[in-house]
């Protein structure tokens, strides 16, 4: 029997989604008049009464107090009645068949769980819609109320009699006659089996296989494919590159090896027996140590491709992933804290002018936001970290990285496996979701990519991962298994592949959990489903383990074990389906070659907007209410960022709450006052410009931001994300070549080293416009650092709002004329100019400095120097503070270059008014813009007591640093400006030297401009 | 006694059951997390502990409502060693998650038949989840969890957090039994109040109201945010008496709840449901003010569990 129970609001109150679903259209730009009702329900099927069935509705389903039911056989004809006499189209949707649906899961083992005879439940929603035309509904179907990658939507009734899914797979091998192939069929495959494998790594399979003697099985084609894929073996970066910049050429054997690990390995040397790295590059993270007691682990990942198609479930995903890399470090860290960054597409763009399959990026940031927060929240992990770029060219391939870090005792690094260990799936079940999600993710997105790779979709369900985190920790704790990795990209292809790779490992495939029937032996091997770990498990903790998790609720399954073969054994109810060994499988890619080519983009000098007024309060407020600088705390306030009680600086600090922290500061171990810091930097449209010194200002900004809450700049690791545009090109590979060589040339400067990465690559759209013109949309250029930092005494720990009046303020580092790919000239107030670099040397001087100062207790407030510059900083201090602050531009440290003769031209002038004593700097051209709003690194302002301020000074000798104003009780940000001469208004009149005030704005202003609603999705 | 064995219990899902334990030992208990299998299988007995606590998280996913499917298997497997439990004289506390679920157990608040429950904690009137500080009135009651606390400041965190009753004589009851224990209270910073209430204007203009485009886009994306059927219920009640209302305007009072009412007690006082989390304010460094010489030593949630302890000394 079939029953639907649906689920309206009570009499009396509002039909919130329904109102939801009108503001929706107007989105669209359907015109209005719309009427709507909502309502949402269970379907279940099973032995149950007309009784039973209303007993479920009000025992467990529904709540009588803000709800109302409506319990009838499924199909009843009553059921297509809206609520009220509702009128209109009639539209159900209800998640895909076999998508992950985790209240329908949980609500058929709690009515389970009551007595009630239940076989499977599906959950649903309903609308009525009246007042739109038939292209109209739609239109609202497909762009707002449902999602064709994960959703069914049904008008009318819904005509379903069962719910059960998949019926028995008839089991064959299925061989691919790979050996007689020519080239143009190999590629032809390669596509169209979704294997996204090169023309050269096609042959090397195919001369493989005809030096077997045979052809490959589908699933041996398969493993193959998943581990040879970009996302799994990162080739590109890995491989040959011939590069080419205007210093000449040179020949990469293995980019990150000579960058990135380079630069590591000269830390760590430098370091010496003080080398506090514990693990970089090898694990599922990179680990450092932390205290006595723990190291900590760190990994960031990105979900784009799948957060395109299906934002919630790719975010969701997403962050699934990386907490499962975390787990998977060691023999399993418990994560402690999330950080999160999101590349879009500015909202304010007409839905109509999408191109073809592409989501619209409202629709997209509210997805990615709520997958996060619905992940993370539930996880019981504090998300403290994070940050959100806009750029136009996100639009149809938006970035999402997740980042985890975890606690790891330090007994419990070591990870191996041994002949005879059992392999181990623990947590979800398999099913047909995430079919090709680590080739997919390895080719560029394109208008047909919604249908052609939806298996590639899947949402999560994070209280399955929870359950496996409790078992992996307990588990661990008791030493009940040797290794442990975590089921991504690949599936348990990748993953048993990978533990295997020295030893070997025998795998009987129809052990497998399956959600439904239906899968076919290779399916169940790659499916990338969630939730799952692989363990090695000796034999003789396998009865301890296997009721340890089944008292948690969760399925451990033996699938097989590690036997020293070399090779990677598969069989399916005992026939032999995939026989590869390990060395082919792992070192028999062939190496991938690539150019790369770099050519300095022309570099026209500033140039500034004409302006007719002497302040520049408009350009402040701008830069404030800009998407990339105005408050996230719409989105901050939906993630908990104090779950697990260690936070002790949070996203949002100051007087109510609500100033943006540099910084995030966890105390990870209950009871210790010793922290952790975790901050990022990433300045995309610095990369049109140079990425070199997009990298190097990356990485300066994560650093300094860790620096600026109290982290000892000699503790910072720092992790890569590298996301580019298609690499085959050799310009675009160039680009990531550059950036890769600054993070080689500044990481040993200043003591960081890289302990874990990720790349991404192949973040491109191509589509075809209405013209019929062929189209490419390509990210730009997108390096994301991020920085895990130490404190050794929470207590030291510094925020940036402004504390008392009468304080000093100091700039600590110099500006110099670097206005290029600022927020002054993404407002729209400059053009051209030097992009902000990094002078090493002195970048590392003046974080040692800083980092005395504060940890000397000198500094009460501290912000570092970044996107809107000094008066973006002053700006957000004060209004974090709820203070106004006084500062003045003539005394700030630069760089900016002084033109001697232009200065004694000016001098002569000013001579005159009898004031001979003006500082050169107001004699160089637009010096005001380049004080106030250049973006140059390795910059801080500081709060400092007056009777602090000979011992702050002390500490900052050797660096340039300034007083350059005070904290008052104004209640606004003034700051004077440079002075100027101002010739006598009547003739005979003596000129006069003046310093304008260039910002003078109340604080209550700059608060209402930042906590605009700009980029809000 | 002195110290008394604490039981807190967690289910998956649960994820401050660590974070709890850690305030009921800073208070001077024996606390020890407990699986809820294993008072299903009867492996462990709950007549072995003195205090009961269900701790905050989302019990299983908080999968159709916040806290439903644990407090129904209270309800259904655990009545009897409950019931003994709350006879004994003992005392139960739940927190956020466990505020959620001791309202659908019958612990709390009787069932009023037919009716059911005479009130239930809903979807925020934000709609979504939301982290932030409060400041509480601590009401005199019944409740021993809140002996001699007059006010303090918590954070809270959750999605289904706002307090409805059925109606307004469920109110004026739980008023004159003493059983309201906590009450959101305004900031007392007039300043803070018109920053915040600014926020929420521009809150309030992007969800809907005014239609610009990415304003409309939120609402047609809060749609696919969760792509199960979570409720997005309505609650207004049009046809409700202003005693019901807030009093306390947005983000004060964080969810909407009837009467700003942040946590309750049963008839006795020793059993307490509040959705604020007092185990995430036990030291000064987790108060958002610290740095600028707000919070005290220890915090302030601290007395929650000394009061809990003392009540067996």
């Amino acid at each position: 029997m079939l029953w639907e129970v649906d689920i309206y609001p009570a009499e009396g109150c509002a039909d919130r989604a329904a109102e939801a679903v009108v503001a929706a259209a107007k989105c669209l730009g359907l015109r209005g008049g719309l009427a709507v009702a909502t309502c949402y329900g269970y379907l279940l099927e099973g032995e149950l009464d007309e009784q039973q069935a209303r007993e479920a509705a009000s025992d467990l389903l529904a709540d009588s107090i803000v709800e109302r039911t409506v319990v009838r056989p499924a199909n009843d004809p009553r059921l297509t009645a809206g609520p009220n006499g509702a009128g209109g189209s009639l539209l159900h949707v209800l998640p895909r068949p076999g998508v992950m649906d985790p209240v329908a899961q949980s609500a058929a083992s709690a009515l389970a769980d009551l007595g009630l005879p239940i076989r499977a439940v599906r959950t649903f929603r309903k609308y009525w819609i009246a007042g739109a035309d038939q292209s109209a509904l739609q239109l609202l179907a497909s762009k707002a109320l449902s999602n064709d990658a994960v959703d069914q939507a049904v008008w009318g009734p819904l005509a379903i009699t069962r719910l059960d899914v998949g019926t028995a797979c008839e089991f064959r091998r299925v061989d691919v006659p790979l050996r007689s192939l020519a080239d143009d069929e190999l590629v032809t495959l390669s596509r169209s089996g979704q294997l996204y494998l090169t023309l050269a790594e096609m042959r090397a399979i195919q001369a493989h296989f005809r030096q077997l003697g045979r052809d490959p099985s589908d699933v041996e084609l398969e493993t193959i494919a998943q581990t040879w894929s970009e996302h799994c073996s990162h080739k590109t970066l890995k491989g040959s590159i011939r590069y080419r910049d205007e210093q000449g050429e040179r020949q990469f054997n293995n980019l990150l090896k000579e960058t990135v690990f380079t630069a590591t390995q000269a830390v760590r040397r430098q370091l010496g027996p003080d080398d506090w790295c514990v693990s970089v590059f090898e694990d599922n993270a990179g680990i450092v140590r932390f205290d006595d007691r723990f190291d900590l682990v760190f990994k960031v990942e990105t979900h784009n491709h799948p957060s395109a198609l299906e934002p919630y479930g790719g975010a969701n995903t997403g962050l699934g992933g990386v907490i499962r890399d975390a787990l998977g470090t060691g023999l399993g860290a418990k994560p402690v804290c999330n950080t999160d960054i999101f590349c879009f597409a500015e909202p304010n763009i007409d839905a109509r002018l999408l191109p073809p399959g592409v989501l619209h990026p409202g629709r997209i940031i509210a997805g990615v936001v709520a997958g996060v927060r619905d992940y993370g929240n539930r996880m019981g992990i504090p998300t403290v970290n994070g940050a959100v770029y806009f750029d136009r060219r996100y639009l149809a391939n938006p970035l999402v990285f997740c980042g985890t870090v975890g606690l790891l005792p330090v007994d419990r690094r070591q990870k191996h496996v041994e002949a005879g260990d059992l392999i181990v799936a623990l947590g979800g079940r398999t099913g047909r979701d995430g079919i090709h999600g680590a080739t997919f993710s390895s080719a560029e997105l394109t208008h047909e990519s919604e249908g052609l790779s939806g298996g590639a979709v899947q949402i999560g369900n994070a209280i399955e991962e929870k359950k496996v985190l409790d078992v992996v920790l307990a588990a661990r704790d008791r030493g009940l298994f040797r290794a442990i990795t975590d089921c991504g990209a690949g599936g348990f292809s990748s993953a048993v592949g990978e533990m295997g790779a020295e030893l070997g490992a025998e795998v009987e495939l129809e052990r497998i959990p399956l959600k439904y029937e239906g899968l076919s032996y290779a399916e169940m091997w790659i499916s990338e489903a969630q939730e799952r770990m692989v363990l090695a498990v000796p034999a003789d903790c396998w009865p301890e383990f296997q009721t340890l998790a089944a008292s948690e609720g969760v399925a451990a399954t033996a699938l097989g074990k590690f036997v020293p073969t070399g090779r990677l054994t598969l069989r399916y109810r005992g026939v032999l389906v995939g026989d590869l060994t390990m060395e082919f499988l792992h070192d028999g890619r062939p190496p991938i070659v690539r150019e790369a080519t770099y050519q300095p983009p022309a570099a026209p000098p500033l140039e500034l907007r004409p302006k007719h007024t002497l302040d520049f309060n408009d350009e402040l407020l701008a830069i404030l209410a800009s998407p990339n600088v105005a408050s996230k705390e719409w989105i901050i306030r939906q993630y908990d960022h104090e779950v697990q009680g260690g936070s002790v600086v949070k996203p949002l600090v100051g007087a109510h709450n609500d100033g943006p922290s540099d910084a995030a500061v966890v105390r990870p171990v209950l009871g210790s006052q010793r922290a952790l810091v975790v901050a990022c930097g990433m300045n995309p449209c610095y990369g049109d410009f140079d990425t070199y010194h997009m990298a190097t200002s990356a990485i300066d900004e994560a650093v300094r931001n860790c620096v600026a809450v109290g982290a000892d700049p000699r503790r910072i690791a720092i992790l890569d994300n590298f996301c580019w545009g298609n690499t085959d090109r050799a310009e675009t590979l160039g680009s990531l070549v550059r950036a890769a060589l600054a993070c080689r040339d500044l990481a040993p400067v200043l003591g960081t080293p890289f302990i874990s990465g990720k790349d991404s690559l192949n973040n491109e759209f191509n589509y075809v416009d209405a013209e019929g013109q062929s189209k490419t949309i390509s990210i730009p250029p997108s390096l994301l650092i991020s920085a895990l930092g130490q404190i050794d005494d929470a207590s030291r720990a510094v925020t940036m709002d402004l504390k008392r009046p009468g304080d000093l303020l100091y700039q600590v580092g110099p500006t110099c004329a670097e206005l290029g790919g600022s927020h002054l000239a993404r407002s729209g107030a400059a053009t051209g100019g030097q992009v902000p670099t990094v002078n090493a040397e002195r970048a590392k001087a003046i974080f040692a400095a800083l980092h005395a100062a504060i940890a000397g207790g000198l500094v009460r407030a501290c912000h570092d120097l970044s996107e809107g510059g000094l008066a973006a900083a002053a700006a957000e201090m004060a209004l974090a503070g709820n203070l106004g602050a006084r500062l003045f531009l003539a005394q700030a440290p630069h760089e900016l270059a002084i033109d001697d003769a232009a200065v004694a031209e000016h001098r002569d002038a000013v001579s005159a008014t009898g004031d001979a004593n003006l500082p050169a700097v107001a004699f160089v051209a637009d010096a005001t813009a380049y004080l106030l709003f250049a973006e140059s690194n390795s910059r801080f302002l500081c709060e400092v007591e007056p009777d602090q301020s000979a011992a702050f000074e002390a500490a900052s000798a050797a660096v340039p640093h300034a007083l350059v104003g005070e904290v008052t009780d104004s209640g606004c940000l003034e700051i004077i400006g440079l002075p100027i001469v101002v010739p006598g208004i009547e003739p005979g009149d003596s000129a006069t030297v003046r310093a304008p005030k260039v910002i003078d704005v109340n604080v209550a202003d700059l608060k209402r401009a930042w906590q605009s609603p700009a980029g809000k999705g | 006694m002195a110290q008394p064995r604490v039981l807190v219990l967690r289910a998956p899902g649960t994820n401050c059951d660590e974070e709890t334990a850690h305030a009921f030992t800073l208070a001077g208990a024996r606390p020890e997390r407990v699986h809820v299998n294993r008072l299903l299988d009867a492996s462990l007995r709950m007549a072995d502990y003195q205090i009961l606590c269900l701790p905050g998280g989302f019990s299983y996913g908080d999968d159709i409502a916040a806290g439903r499917i644990l407090g129904t298997q209270l309800k259904h497997h655990l009545a009897d060693a409950l019931a003994e439990f709350k006879a004994a004289g003992k005392l139960i506390l739940g927190i956020c998650n466990g505020f959620q679920i001791l309202m659908r157990s019958g612990l709390l608040l009787e069932d009023e038949p037919p009716h059911g429950p005479p009130a239930t904690l809903t979807w925020n009137d934000s709609r979504h989840f939301e982290a932030r500080w409060v400041r509480l009135a601590s009401v005199p009651s019944k409740s021993v969890f809140f002996a001699g606390i007059d006010s303090l400041e918590l954070p809270v965190a959750h999605a289904e957090g706002r307090f409805v009753v059925r109606d307004s004589s469920v109110l004026a009851r739980l008023e004159q039994q003493g059983r309201i224990v906590l009450r959101y209270q305004a900031s007392s910073d007039p300043a803070e109040a018109t920053a915040r209430s600014s926020f929420k204007t521009s809150i309030e203009r992007t969800s809907g109201a005014t239609a610009s485009s990415s304003s409309s886009a939120a609402a047609s994306c809060s749609l696919l945010g969760k792509p199960a059927v979570a409720p997005l219920p309505g609650l207004e009640t049009a046809s409700c008496d202003d005693a019901l209302l807030p009093h306390v305007a947005y983000p004060d009072n964080p969810n909407g709840s009837h009467a700003d009412i942040a946590g309750i007690c049963d008839a006795t006082g020793r059993v307490c449901g509040l959705m604020p989390h007092p185990e995430r304010y036990v030291d000064r460094l987790q108060h958002p003010q610290w740095s600028r010489g707000g919070g005290q030593q220890p915090g302030a949630g601290l007395a929650v569990f000394q009061n809990a302890v003392r009540y067996f000394s």
